[in-house]
This record gives C-alpha cells, sequence and structure tokens, in this order.
C-alpha cells in the first residue's frame, strides 16, 4: 500500500517534470525566425560572443540593442550582466569582460590602470545612453510645479518640510498647494542617479547644498529610502507627500518639477536633455577621441534640462584579434547609430544622443584597431 | 536488508571501514580548507581598508566609526528576528508534533517547510509592498501612545519601513528553519520517558516540560543558531525593506542599517577602496557570527548533564 | 477533554468535578472578545490593536480561571495550551499573508507562454506594445526554470555527499577529537557566512583558476554549496545524534561492521530528520540570489550547459525583473512576470519537499509513531 502510493506520486511527479522541461522555446516574441534573412545580409556579418558587464540604468536598453544587433548580425551574440557601473569597470580593467557600461567616464588613474588590458593607449569613454533624471513627486491632482534648484536643495534637505510653505507657493501662483508634510526618498543604494542629482544640487545651488559629491546620498541627511530606481517609485506612490528624483521614464504617475533654468522653468524632455548634453564640456587631459564628457549643471543656457545622466559604454582602444575587433566595433557603431538609438528609445524611454555627438563616437569607435 | 550480514563481513568489511571512515574524514576536513580559504580570501581583500588613511573611508572618520554603527544595527535586526520567531517558532513546533490532530500536523509541517523555500527577494517585496503600509499605521498608534518608550520614539515612519518591520520580516524568515529542525527533534524524544511522565499523573505541559524539552534542549539551540546566520547574514529582503540611515534607539523611525545589506546595497558601484570596505564589513560579520557561534556552544556545554540525549 | 457526557440524572459526576464545563471556552472566548473591543476602543479603534487585545485577555482569563477551578496544574497546562495554539496562529498570519499576496500576483501570469518561453528577444518596446494594445504578457520564465533545476542539482551533489559524511564523522568518528570540535564550530561559523561572500569566493577561486570574467552555472553551484553544506551537516548531525545509542550496540553486539552499522541502522533511523534537513537546505540555496548575481551572469536565453555560458535562475530572474523591469515605461508585465516566477519557485520547492518526503518515507524503518 505504500509502496502503490509511492510510486503513483512518484509517477505523477516525474510526468510534471518531463512536461515543464521537455518543450521550451527561446522564441518568445512569436516572431517567425529566418524570415528577416534579408536584413542580415546588409550588415559585414560579423561573429562570436561580445561579454560585457556594467551599469544597470542601461538594462533595458541593452536589452534593445541585444535584440537589434542580433538581428543584423545572426551570427554574433552580445551578452550584458546588469551588475552595477563599480562592478563592470572593476570587470573591464581587469579583462573579465570586452566592453562595460558605466554611469561616468573612468577617471584618470583608471585610464591609466585601463593601459594594462587595453595596450598604450589605454580604453575610449562614449556616450551610449542618455536619461534626463525627473524630480517628482506625489500630490494628489497637482502634477505640475515650478522649482528653482536652491528650493529644490531646501527641500531634500528638509529646511522646507511643508508643501505649502511660502517659498515654494511664491513660484507657484494659481497651483493649490496642500498642507501636508513633504517626505523625501532617495536611493539607498549607491548610484550613478543620485550622483548626477546631488551634483546637480551642489553646482546649482551650492549656499544650501554644501554635501559631498558621491553616489552615496550624504549620511547626515535623514530620510525615507527605497532601493533601485522602482524603489523609490513605489515608496513615493504609496506615500502622500513624497518628492523622490528618479530617471523619467520610470516616474509614471507622479508629478514632475519643471526646473528653473536662468530665468526660465524648462519641462523636462528629450530635446531639452539632449540639449544640456550639447553643451557639455569635454573633460581635459585626454585624446581627442575620448568622449568623457563634463556637464554644466548651472547652465543658463535657454531651454536645457541639467539634471542628466550620461552613462557610457567603456571599450579598449585595441584587442586581442580581427574577430573581436570586428564584433566590437559592429556593435558600437550599432549602438550609436540612429537607429540602435531610436531601438533604445522605444523600450527604455530614454533620450537619443545628438548628430554632433554621433559623428565624433563613430570616429572614436572607427579607431579601434588590432593590438600590435 | 541482506541477511547474510555475518559471513559478508569479514576482510571485505574491514576496506569498507577504512574507506568509509577515510572518506567522512576527508569531507570533514575538506570542509576546514574550504572556510580557511573563504577567511583568506576576506582577509587579503580587506587588508587595504584597514591600512587606509581614515579620512579616506566612507564618512571620513575611519573604519571604526564606520562599521560600529552597522554593527549594532545588524545585532538589533538579528535580536528582533530571533526574539520574535524562536518562542513563536518552538510553539509551533511543539503544536504540530504534540498539540495538533495527528492527520493534520503532517500537513501543517509541509506547509512550514515550504515557506522556507521562499526566495528573500519576494520576502523583500512583500515586507514593503504589503507590511510596512500595514504596520506604519500601528507605529503611528505606537508613538502616540507609548512613544515615552525610547524605541517607541515618534515621530513614526510614514512608510513603515523601519528596523523594527525588517526584523518582523526576517522573524517570518527564519521561523520556518526554527520550526523545521524543533520539530523533528520533538518528534524523536523517547516515547518511553512521555508515556512515563504521563503514567504518573503529569499534565500534557508537564510531560513537555520534564520529557520533551530537556532532550530537545542542545537540539533547540541548534536551530536558534541556524535561524541566527540566516537572520544575521540575510541581505535582499533587509536592502528591500529597511529605510536605512544613521544609528538611532527608535526602531520605528526611518534609520539603522544592517551589514549584509549594506553590502549588497553599495556593492554593485564599489570599486577600489570602497570594495574593500565592504569586505572588510563581510569580514566583521563572520567575526560575529563566530563570537555569537561560541556563546551558543558554552551554552549548550553548560547544559548537557541535563541533556537525555545518549 | 473535558465535555460533560449527559447523564440522566442532573448530579455531577466526581470525575467530572473540579472541571470546567465544555463551554466554558467559549464564554472567556466571548468575555475576551468583549473587554478587547472596548480596550482598543479607548485607544483608537484597529483591527490589530483589538485582535491583540481579545487574544491577551482570553489567555489570561482561561488561564486564571482554570486555575482557580480546577488547580494551579491544571492551570499552568491550559495557559501552555492557548500558547502553542497562540504561537501556530501568530506564525499562520504572516505566512498566510505571503502565501496570499503570491498567489494573487503571481496567478495571472502562470501563462503557456511564461512557462514555456524563456525571454530572449524580450524588449521594453515588446511590453510598451503589450499594455498599448491590451494583449497577453509575452516572455516567461523557462531559461530560468532550467538554470534553477541545473544549478541546484549540482549544488546539491556537491554539498549532500560532503555534509552527509561530515556529519557522519562528527557523531560516529570524531567524538572528542579536537579535528571534530575544529569542525563543528566552524561549520558553525559557515552558517553565518554573508551568502555575497560566498558568491564572491566562488567568483573568485574560478577567476583565479580559469581567467578572470569566468561565469558559468557551475560556479554558482559551487558559491551556493559553501552556503548549503553547513545547513546539510548542522541538521544531519542533530539527527544522527539522537539515534540511540542502543541500536547502535544491539547492530555491534550481532557482529556487524560499523561502516555497515551506520549505512543500514543509523542512518535510516534518522533518514527522516535528515531528509527534512536537506530539503530545508535546498530550500535555502535555491532562493539565494545575491551569489548567482555575481558568479553566473545574466542570461534571457535558454541554456543547457552548466560548465559554459551565463545562466539565469528564478531568483535572479525576480530580482531584475522587479528592480530592473524590461521597460521601465510600464512596469506591469515585469511585476507580473517577477510574481508569477515567484510562485512557480514556491511549486517547484513543494514538489522537492514531496520527493524527499516520499524518499524519507520509503526508506524510514517503522516506528511507535
Amino acid at each position: 500500500m505504500k509502496a502503490l502510493r509511492f510510486y503513483r506520486s512518484a509517477a505523477l511527479i516525474s510526468v510534471a517534470a518531463i512536461a515543464l522541461t521537455a518543450c521550451g522555446s527561446d522564441n518568445a516574441t512569436q516572431t517567425d525566425a529566418g524570415a528577416d534573412g534579408s536584413s542580415a545580409a546588409v550588415s559585414s556579418s560579423v561573429s562570436g560572443t561580445l561579454t560585457g558587464i556594467g551599469a544597470s540604468s542601461q538594462k533595458a536598453a541593452m536589452e534593445a540593442w541585444k535584440v537589434g544587433f542580433e538581428e543584423l548580425n545572426p551570427e554574433a551574440k552580445v551578452q550584458y550582466s546588469p551588475d552595477g557601473s563599480g562592478a563592470g569597470r572593476k570587470a573591464f580593467l581587469s579583462g573579465g569582460s570586452q566592453f562595460a557600461g558605466s554611469d561616468a567616464y573612468l577617471k584618470d588613474e583608471e585610464m591609466e590602470a585601463a593601459k594594462e588590458v587595453c595596450g598604450p593607449d589605454g580604453a575610449l569613454n562614449i556616450p551610449a545612453y542618455i536619461s534626463p533624471i525627473a524630480v517628482a513627486f506625489n500630490l494628489g491632482d497637482v502634477k505640475e510645479l515650478n522649482l528653482d534648484a536652491d528650493t529644490i536643495a531646501k527641500i531634500f534637505t528638509s529646511e522646507i518640510k511643508k508643501w505649502n510653505d511660502p517659498v515654494i507657493a511664491k513660484q507657484n501662483e494659481g497651483t493649490e498647494l496642500p498642507d501636508t508634510a513633504i517626505t523625501v526618498v532617495h536611493r539607498s543604494d549607491e548610484s550613478g542617479t543620485t550622483e548626477n542629482f546631488v551634483d546637480y544640487l551642489s553646482a546649482a545651488a551650492p549656499k544650501t547644498w554644501t554635501y559631498e559629491v558621491s553616489g552615496d546620498w550624504p549620511a547626515d541627511i535623514q530620510s525615507e529610502n527605497a532601493k533601485g530606481t522602482s524603489g523609490v517609485i513605489a515608496t513615493a506612490t504609496a506615500t502622500d507627500g513624497a518628492i523622490t528624483y528618479a530617471d523619467a521614464s520610470a516616474v509614471g504617475d507622479l508629478g514632475q518639477v519643471n526646473v528653473k533654468v536662468g530665468e526660465e522653468y524648462v519641462a523636462l524632455n528629450s530635446e531639452a536633455a539632449a540639449k544640456a548634453v550639447e553643451v557639455a564640456t569635454p573633460v581635459e587631459g585626454r585624446s581627442d577621441l575620448d568622449m568623457s564628457l563634463d556637464l554644466k549643471r548651472d547652465t543658463t543656457e535657454s531651454g536645457a534640462y541639467p539634471i542628466v545622466l550620461i552613462s557610457y559604454h567603456l571599450y579598449c582602444t585595441a584587442y586581442e584579434d580581427q574577430e573581436t575587433v570586428d564584433l566590437v566595433k559592429a556593435f558600437g557603431e550599432y549602438v550609436i547609430s540612429e537607429e540602435g538609438q531610436s531601438d533604445a528609445e522605444d523600450s527604455a524611454g530614454n533620450a537619443p544622443i545628438s548628430d554632433s555627438l554621433r559623428e565624433d563616437a563613430r570616429k572614436a569607435i572607427d579607431s579601434i584597431k588590432v593590438a600590435s | 536488508m541482506s541477511s547474510n550480514t555475518l559471513n559478508s563481513s569479514g576482510g571485505g568489511g574491514r576496506t569498507g571501514d577504512r574507506v568509509f571512515s577515510g572518506a567522512s574524514l576527508f569531507a570533514g576536513c575538506l570542509i576546514l580548507a574550504v572556510l580557511f580559504s573563504v577567511a583568506v580570501f576576506l582577509l587579503v581583500q580587506a587588508l587595504p581598508t584597514f591600512s587606509a588613511d581614515p579620512e579616506l573611508v566612507t564618512g571620513g572618520e575611519g573604519f571604526t566609526n564606520y562599521i560600529v554603527p552597522i554593527v549594532i544595527g545588524t545585532v538589533i535586526a538579528a535580536s528582533i528576528a530571533i526574539l520574535l520567531a524562536t518562542p513563536v517558532g518552538i510553539g509551533v513546533a511543539l503544536f504540530i508534533s504534540h498539540y495538533a490532530p495527528r492527520k493534520l500536523s503532517q500537513g501543517l509541517g509541509y506547509v512550514i517547510d515550504l515557506l522556507a523555500a521562499i526566495p528573500s527577494v519576494v520576502y523583500g517585496a512583500w515586507g514593503y509592498a504589503v507590511l510596512a503600509p500595514e504596520l506604519a499605521k500601528i507605529y503611528d498608534t505606537l508613538a502616540r501612545t507609548v512613544g515615552w518608550i525610547p524605541i517607541f520614539e515618534g515621530p513614526a515612519s510614514q512608510t513603515g519601513k523601519t528596523m523594527l518591520t525588517a526584523g518582523i520580516v526576517l522573524a517570518v524568515m527564519v521561523l520556518p528553519i526554527i520550526t523545521s529542525l524543533s520539530r523533528e527533534i520533538f518528534l524523536q524524544a523517547p516515547k518511553l520517558h512521555e508515556e512515563a511522565a504521563l503514567a504518573l499523573g503529569a499534565t500534557r505541559w508537564e510531560t513537555i516540560r520534564m520529557a520533551v524539552l530537556p532532550f530537545a534542549r542542545p537540539g533547540i539551540i541548534s536551530a536558534v543558531m541556524l535561524g541566527l546566520g540566516r537572520a544575521l547574514g540575510e541581505t535582499m529582503a533587509v536592502a528591500l525593506v529597511l529605510s536605512s540611515g544613521p544609528l538611532m534607539a527608535s526602531l520605528i523611525k526611518s534609520g539603522n542599517q544592517t551589514i549584509a545589506a549594506e553590502i549588497a546595497l553599495n556593492f554593485p558601484e564599489a570599486f577600489g577602496l570602497r570594495l574593500s570596505e565592504l569586505i572588510a564589513a563581510g569580514l566583521v560579520l563572520f567575526v560575529i557570527t563566530l563570537a555569537v557561534n561560541m556563546v551558543a556552544r558554552w551554552v549548550i556545554s553548560r547544559h548537557k548533564e541535563f541533556s537525555g540525549a545518549n | 477533554m473535558s465535555s460533560p457526557t449527559p447523564t440522566l440524572s442532573r448530579t455531577t459526576s466526581s470525575l467530572t468535578k473540579n472541571q470546567l464545563p465544555g463551554y466554558a471556552i467559549w464564554a472567556i472566548l466571548a468575555g475576551a472578545v468583549v473587554l478587547g473591543a472596548a480596550a482598543s476602543s479607548a485607544l483608537g479603534f484597529s483591527i490589530a490593536t483589538f485582535a491583540i487585545f481579545a487574544a491577551v485577555f482570553f489567555v489570561l482569563g482561561g488561564w486564571l480561571i482554570t486555575s482557580v477551578v480546577e488547580g494551579p496544574r491544571k492551570g499552568r497546562d491550559a495557559l501552555a495550551t492557548y500558547l502553542m495554539y497562540g504561537a501556530f496562529l501568530v506564525a499562520l498570519l504572516p505566512l498566510l499573508s505571503v502565501i496570499w499576496t503570491v498567489l494573487e500576483k503571481g496567478l495571472p501570469g502562470m501563462t503557456h507562454n511564461f512557462l514555456f518561453t524563456s525571454m530572449n528577444g524580450m524588449t521594453g518596446a515588446v511590453d510598451n506594445e503589450t499594455v498599448e494594445g491590451g494583449t497577453p504578457v509575452l516572455g516567461g520564465a523557462y531559461h530560468a526554470v532550467i538554470g534553477t533545476l541545473l544549478i541546484t542539482l549540482w549544488t546539491t551533489l556537491i554539498s549532500v555527499p560532503v555534509g552527509l559524511l561530515t556529519a557522519v564523522y562528527l557523531v560516529e568518528y570524531g567524538e572528542g577529537k579536537a579535528l571534530s570540535r575544529a569542525i563543528t564550530f566552524f561549520v558553525d561559523v559557515m552558517t553565518g557566512i554573508p551568502s555575497i561572500v560566498a558568491g564572491l569566493f566562488a567568483a573568485a577561486l574560478f577567476g583565479m583558476i580559469f581567467g578572470p570574467g569566468t561565469r558559468t552555472g557551475f560556479v554558482a553551484a559551487v558559491a551556493l554549496s559553501v552556503l548549503m553544506v553547513p545547513v546539510v551537516v548542522r541538521s544531519t548531525e542533530e539527527m544522527l545524534r539522537i539515534v540511540p545509542n542502543e541500536l547502535r550496540e544491539a547492530s555491534y553486539a550481532l557482529g556487524v561492521r560499523k561502516w555497515r552499522t551506520i549505512v543500514k541502522v543509523v542512518i535510516p533511523t534518522a533518514i527522516s530528520g535528515i531528509a527534512s534537513g536537506v530539503t530545508l537546505a535546498i530550500a535555502r540555496v535555491i532562493g539565494e540570489t545575491a551569489p548567482i548575481l555575481v558568479t553566473a551572469g545574466f542570461a534571457s536565453a535558454i541554456n543547457w550547459n552548466v560548465f559554459s555560458g551565463w545562466m539565469s535562475t528564478l531568483p535572479t530572474f525576480i530580482y531584475y525583473q522587479i528592480l530592473t523591469p524590461t521597460s521601465p515605461t510600464n512596469v506591469d508585465p515585469s511585476v507580473q512576470r517577477a510574481w508569477a516566477a515567484a510562485l512557480l519557485l514556491i511549486i517547484m520547492v513543494m514538489l522537492l519537499n514531496l520527493v524527499a518526503r516520499l524518499v524519507a518515507r520509503l526508506f524510514a524503518p517503522k516506528t511507535g509513531r
């Protein structure tokens, strides 16, 4: 009796297991595989597996690039592990990956270290992903607020505690502000988003924001926090009177702040973000081909939205063999191409790079060669 | 089972003995070797932190000032979890082994075991999406009524993502571990002792206290230690639930941080010295576990004479 | 146990003297509910405070009344009984809440698509179209299921023999030896290794041997083994220790060799506990996220080979779907996939648990229970 029951259950489980494992498919999007053969012929046929590790901010865009690139080059494969910028740079500098995604360009000492794996010319920083950072709030029907940098800084340092504070009210005449307490929500994990936001505050409101610029939120400011972009958005959405900062694509139903630049309030959109990147200055002391950019956070350029995150792709200037060079070049060029950028925009909701940036990036990628 | 044990246990049996004892010795040594290499790995990676300029360490005041608050935070979180989970876990184990109807207890044990399997990400997501908003209301009441007790000092967090919530989530996570191991041990308690106690007119509780608990004590401590290990080292759930910050006494305000969560939150972006710092934090956690286990061993050895085993 | 038997006459039986009648417990409960409602409305009524107060009043009331009527020993017994039931109810609440949340959010995502396709080719654009068009969510967790099964299988293959043999050494061979004390102690320490450290260790180890950036399912299995072995040793050791010495001695007395005694007598006696411990250990590692993130990479396509190529497991699948959704603009499809994956993982462990129990029942000797 006991044995019988055992065999019956065992049979049931094994049938279930076989059913589950027998017939899976990689064709998730239900497309007709192979029908796209014509487009594959367009691109030069590169092959091999390209491995990248890096920023999780690029994950959604990278998935789009991976799909688009593999469609054009059926022989090639791209894998990208969104471990984080720091992990990505570490893996790249130790030779653990062929390229990295990073929310910050390589620092000077990292450029030095890159020469060990990449040869005498070191590494290249190519801006690939531009994401405006929204200052988002949860305030019922209020979906838009005008704030200058100083007010934003005061809100995030908890100097301003209520939404109907006269400083906020003065900049938003005609908007009915409730008497709700402000709950500040910041990122609990170290992130490029925090670094860029804090960089903006310290450049545009230096009197109020006296903290060091880093990817960690200043430890002296006690407020609510959550892990990841989705975490802060979820927490802010659930908390009445909350304010946070997050990549614009993820903001959803929350209200957004128009940031004061010069004399006017600039709403967040792709053009305003692209404009801010355009007025950015190249980092000094690097080769002409390298594209590390310093954003001007306190710009007064009309229509530029200064809170922008630029995420880079890091490539070596030289790789071991021709096959890898071809693969890296093909991928790098696809990413910055109009098609690649619009694919990413469709998926990740980021801002595309401008044409002039594209020209420079193409030149830089073209220079990648086989190590001699 | 074979019936010719006597005949077949000649020379071949001796080799079998040697192979078996050798294999088990090898397994034991392998564990020691692995642990040794983990320790060496941690030490080597953490070393730059201890020799680094205190200014450069996060917080700017040296490694000690950086690590002490999160050590205390870790201890607080794990203590809340263990204080809540141990009595409840043992209670549930006793309920399943001695109180619940026999037919029901099998299924109940099964359900509890299952809960150990829910990944910590899910506990974390449940903690901040379901539990925290519920608790936020209770925290508000607590802050208003018993706010004069330092650990319930207001104003309570609006989101409910506090140390107490993290501790409760951890308690829920370690509960299945404690319950499942204690239950197995309670079931193994010598039946004769129990029957003897009952025959002497003891009530059910007295039977448990006299015949079951003394027998099970070392096992319970082991189970609690396993649970504590998990509570101390839990990363993802705490990282998702806790709204971290500087050390503070109030458990219903956002604040405090645990070592494991600190590592998980900062590791992806960490580079150079910061990475060493985080690994050093891992080393500290390692040392804490060591200390806790030494204490537990000592407790068990003190109670050995009461143990009913063997 | 105290139900009064209906008798013809109304005289109380001497056997039920000093015993509370069966309805007493309900009376106490009703009183506690009323008192609890009163006390909680004094503080501002909420379901939680009401339940807490009612429970406290019930336990105290039951204890006091039983103590007075039936004597202090019976009173303590009643108190213990109430507390056991109470502990069970308290434990059940969060657990049911977790399960309910997973079921509620996970069931809608359990489609054929989800079970039998991978995330290969899925982009945010696809999810955006899904949300805008209101079509069923595409993309699934098949690759993660395969990854979870394979990595867990290899982890178990490494950990169970090592853990079991170590426990056998500790209990049967090493009694009182310094080495055995050292192993026990360090096994305890190993339970406290933060899971991410285990992952980093395995990544560094394989990086040293096979070159930097080595990431495969097997590296993840090694990392998980570091976490799983101590749990197996600890629980197995406990179970082997409570096997009565009489059984061993009886076996030796029959002339059976030590290793055969262990294999044929000691382990079968403890097999139910060992199986339960191993299942618990597997359950512990099958849900690990952090070590997999740094050892197995990130895959969206099916990979059957643990020794080459990146892999995903269900926990990392859930982690990425929740924290970095496929489409940042429309997170709903990702959230749905994440909860469905959580449900799937729980079902998988449930099946595993069932197998372990059946195995244990098949091998365990008959007991008095």
